[in-house]
């Protein structure tokens, strides 16, 4: 730790409470961050890590608590108050205007002038010029963004950011679009702003970068505060430990029979795509569930649009039973049986402004017809026995899937394509932004797909979850899967006279380490 | 994004009135058509306004852009936008009234589609195939068409002597009823129930509501936009058959600005700019309420100069009422 700033710390949240609906996302955390460090905010996926910097950033107003910045207490809670009391935060899409030359981007609306009216393009290069060099970034500033590598660009955004008087930075995975050079480069260029007095609050689920990168540690589980360490004192066992804690809300396992000596339902065979995944291999045996662990990048969601015909193949085949499926078009993987429920069911999933009814029949309009005129009587019974079986609640079938909330959104998306009764169902983190209520009933509809005979892929980043389904999971990494991992293991992890809930744990613990273990660490 | 979650919990309760408020703003254009009759109804009455010659001139005026109207409510629905229409309108009266000088009706008629199946083949490949916005593909295709057509024309008329092709094609009346209106109720009808009650109709709503839940649905969101841009060039060339039939004659100025109230039509008519939304119905009585306009202002004795400015004025309130949450 170098260049301990001293004065008040730069962050300083506490009693910081906070409620959407009844549902308690935060409860009393505190949070100090010193200026000139590098402090890690982790969590699993509704911890709490999200709302809490979405109230630092002025973008939701706590229930109680307080914030001082700078030893200045926030008053407003607003992103434009937050952002005069110094935080800034770097997206992971960049604020930056692709065809404006860096030294453009950085002075953006704050240009140097000569005189009243012209803009003094000279003095804001060299104004930029040394601000890069001072953070130790070689960038000609009068380079077009959108030469700019990744890196490059979010370095350009974090100078944008300094150049605006940031003393809190707050970077959200910032790198899970950069390459390992320019992961490196990152750090450096963090290090450096640090030993300018700069606060970085760093967000990431890579165990690896934190224990480069950062100074002090602070672990949120569901919406409460468990430690804030200097990371020297902490192991990568422990940090796990505190992340996954003991469970409440987790679902048990139920223990199910897939019997693998029949023939696979689907075979992949060496799928490589244009960039990720490369060489993926597996069996999907009729009434499995497959689960796909990997963190953010690790080529899991490009695996299932392979499949699925969306992105193109580079090479490789994929069988359903026996029979080699075209998967040259989403088309073609739908005739032969195949399923997607994407990753963004708001963009790739629904189409909002239309009705749950029309949403619903889409895939299936053309068995919904005869000679090309659609049957709505028909569609309309469909639906109705979608809705009920999925007990979707809505107001009418005619009104728009965008009113509905995100787990009757959700249900909606899986009624698409159990109409079509596809043989092999992918579901891309299919409880994402879903109610903890729907989200039992989805994990109890996979089962029952299952039970009659469906195979399953399960790809999802919330671990309690993927555990309680799966009959066996694989864990990519970097575009490959490095574990395959049975049911057995995955019991084997958990001590056999614990309860239910501390077995949750321990699995999800398991799991964690083996993600984490992908990337060569430990 | 919970807090939106929330609204929508509580906001359910509110939805039938807040559907009858966007179902008020879909079907002004019908409120607007009303009133704007009335008002020339009641102004315009000792002009011969409500005389029945006169509102079938109306009927006649419209049935070209009321054509073209249903087909470019299936382009921007689908999420494109097709400006070349008017020119393709052009170059096709003129080609056709070659082809029936030279081969009778029926060379004319097989070149006038021809032309249309063409234009729109060159269309709808160079939007899907290469990707180019079919805003820039039907801008520069609007000046290849029009200049098509002065080209093989000389800039002169092209005659049509032959009475059967000037009766059915524009000229003629079947009764009291111009084949005009015939021709428009038609493509209203069939264009109608093929984008409501056909699963193309849902696909292309689909393709424009979201291309990419349409696509990874199992739509093919390409071969939907191809097929849309074919169909409007071929409404275009039979607009522009009409406008030969009704002329007498092929010129390469039939047509010419139609792209304009035909794309006015159909988003007054309730189909959003935007995709995802189109009515053809809605289209029909937009261009209705156009050529009614057109008319009304005439007949007042505006002159020329004076319709341009009122009918811009016009068209732009009718569309900011009926599509401010457009």
């Amino acid at each position: 730790m170098t260049a301990s700033v001293q004065g008040p710390d730069a962050v300083r949240m506490t009693g910081i409470m906070k409620s959407f609906g009844g549902i308690r996302a935060l409860d009393g955390v505190d949070l100090s961050v010193a200026p000139g460090s590098i402090h890690a905010l982790l969590g699993e996926n509704g911890a709490g890590k999200s709302t809490i910097l979405k109230i630092l950033r002025g973008v939701q107003v706590p229930d109680a608590g307080e914030i001082h910045v700078a030893g200045v207490p926030m008053t407003q809670y607003t992103p434009e108050a937050a952002r005069n009391l110094g935080v800034a935060m770097i997206f992971q899409e960049m604020s930056l205007i692709p065809t404006l030359t860096v030294a453009q981007n950085i002075f953006l609306t704050r240009e140097p002038r000569a005189g009243r009216f012209l803009l003094d393009d000279r003095s804001a290069n060299n104004l930029a010029k040394l601000l890069l060099q001072q953070l130790g970034l070689d960038i000609d500033p009068r380079t077009p963004t959108d030469r700019l590598s990744t890196g490059e660009k979010q370095m350009t955004e974090i100078a944008k950011a300094i150049s605006q008087h940031a003393r809190v930075l707050i970077m959200d995975e910032p790198t899970s679009a950069l390459s390992t050079a320019e992961v490196e480069r990152l750090f450096a260029f963090l290090r450096g702003i640090k030993d300018q007095g700069v606060a970085v609050i760093y967000v990431s689920h890579k165990m690896d970068e934190i224990q480069q990168i950062a100074d002090t540690v602070t672990i949120l589980r569901d919406g409460r505060h468990i430690i804030t360490k200097p990371l020297a004192e902490l192991t990568l066992e422990s940090i796990i430990e505190h992340i996954v804690g003991r469970r409440v809300n987790a679902f048990a396992w139920k223990s199910r029979q897939v019997d693998r000596s029949q023939a696979p339902l689907m075979q992949v065979r060496n799928l490589s795509g244009l960039q990720k995944p490369s060489g993926i291999s597996f069996d999907l045996y009729p009434g499995e569930i497959l689960g796909i662990a990997g963190l953010m990048g690790a080529g899991r969601s490009e695996l299932a649009r392979a499949i699925c015909g969306i992105d193109k193949m580079a090479e490789g085949e994929v069988r359903v039973q026996g029979k080699v499926v075209n998967t040259s078009s989403p088309r073609a993987a739908i005739r032969a049986g195949i399923a997607l429920i994407p990753e963004d069911r708001r963009t790739q999933g629904l189409i909002l402004e239309h009705s749950v009814l029309s949403n619903l029949s889409l895939p299936t309009i053309d068995s919904l017809s005869s000679a090309g005129f659609v049957d709505d009587r028909r569609a309309k019974t469909v639906a109705e026995g979608l809705v009920s079986r999925l007990r979707v609640k809505l107001g009418s079938l005619t009104s728009p899937v965008r009113l509905l909330s995100g787990g009757n959104q959700q249900k909606v998306v899986l009624g698409k394509w159990l109409a079509a009764d596809p043989i092999i169902l992918i579901l891309d983190e299919p409880t994402a932004g879903v109610d903890i209520g729907s989200k039992a009933e989805i994990v109890e509809l996979i089962r029952s797909l299952a039970d009659a005979g469906r195979a399953i892929i399960m790809i999802s980043s919330e671990l309690a979850e993927l555990l309680s389904v799966s009959d066996r999971i694989l864990v990519m990494h970097g575009g490959r899967i490095t574990r395959d991992i049975s049911r057995d293991e995955i019991d084997g992890w958990a001590e056999n006279d614990a309860n239910a809930v501390d077995r949750i744990s321990q699995m999800e613990h398991g799991l964690q380490l083996a993600i984490q273990g992908g990337q060569g660490l430990v | 994004m919970s807090d939106t979650r929330i609204n929508i919990s509580a906001g359910a309760k509110a939805r039938p009135r807040s559907a009858l408020l966007q179902n008020w703003r879909q079907h002004v254009v019908y409120a607007g058509f009303v009133i704007i009759f009335i008002f020339f109804a009641v102004t315009l009455q000792d002009r011969g306004f409500l005389h029945a010659n006169n509102l079938l001139n109306i009927a006649r005026q419209t049935a070209m852009v009321s054509v073209m109207a249903v087909t470019m409510t299936f382009v921007l629905s689908a999420g494109e936008i097709d400006l070349s229409v008017g020119s393709i309108a052009g170059l096709a009266s003129v080609v056709t009234a070659m082809g029936v000088g030279s081969f009778g009706v029926i060379g004319g008629i097989v070149g006038g589609l021809g032309t249309g199946l063409v234009m729109g083949l060159i269309n709808g490949l160079l939007t899907t195939t290469i990707g180019i916005p079919s805003f820039l593909v039907t801008l520069a295709m609007m000046g290849v068409a029009s200049g098509s057509a002065m080209w093989i024309s000389n800039t002169a008329a092209v005659p049509i002597i032959d009475r059967a092709y000037n009766f059915s094609f524009g000229s003629g009346n079947i009764g009291p009823v111009p084949t005009l209106l015939i021709w428009m109720a038609v493509f209203a009808v069939i264009g109608h129930v093929v984008l409501r009650r056909t699963s193309f109709g849902r696909k292309v709503l689909a393709t424009g509501g979201s291309e990419a839940a349409a696509r990874y649905s199992g739509v093919d969101t390409r071969s939907i936009k191809l097929r849309v841009m074919m169909l409007s060039a071929l409404a275009a060339a039979v607009a522009g058959m009409l406008y030969a039939g009704r002329l007498h004659s092929g010129r390469f100025q039939l047509g010419e600005g139609d792209e304009l109230s035909v794309i006015a039509a159909a988003v007054l008519g309730g189909t959003s700019l935007f995709g995802g939304r189109g009515t053809v119905i809605g289209s029909i009585v937009g261009a209705l309420m156009i050529g009614l306009i057109n008319n009304g202002l005439i007949l007042m004795g505006l002159e020329y100069s004076q319709q341009l400015v009122a009918r811009g004025i016009i068209i732009i309130l009718a569309v900011a009422v009926a599509g401010r949450n457009r």
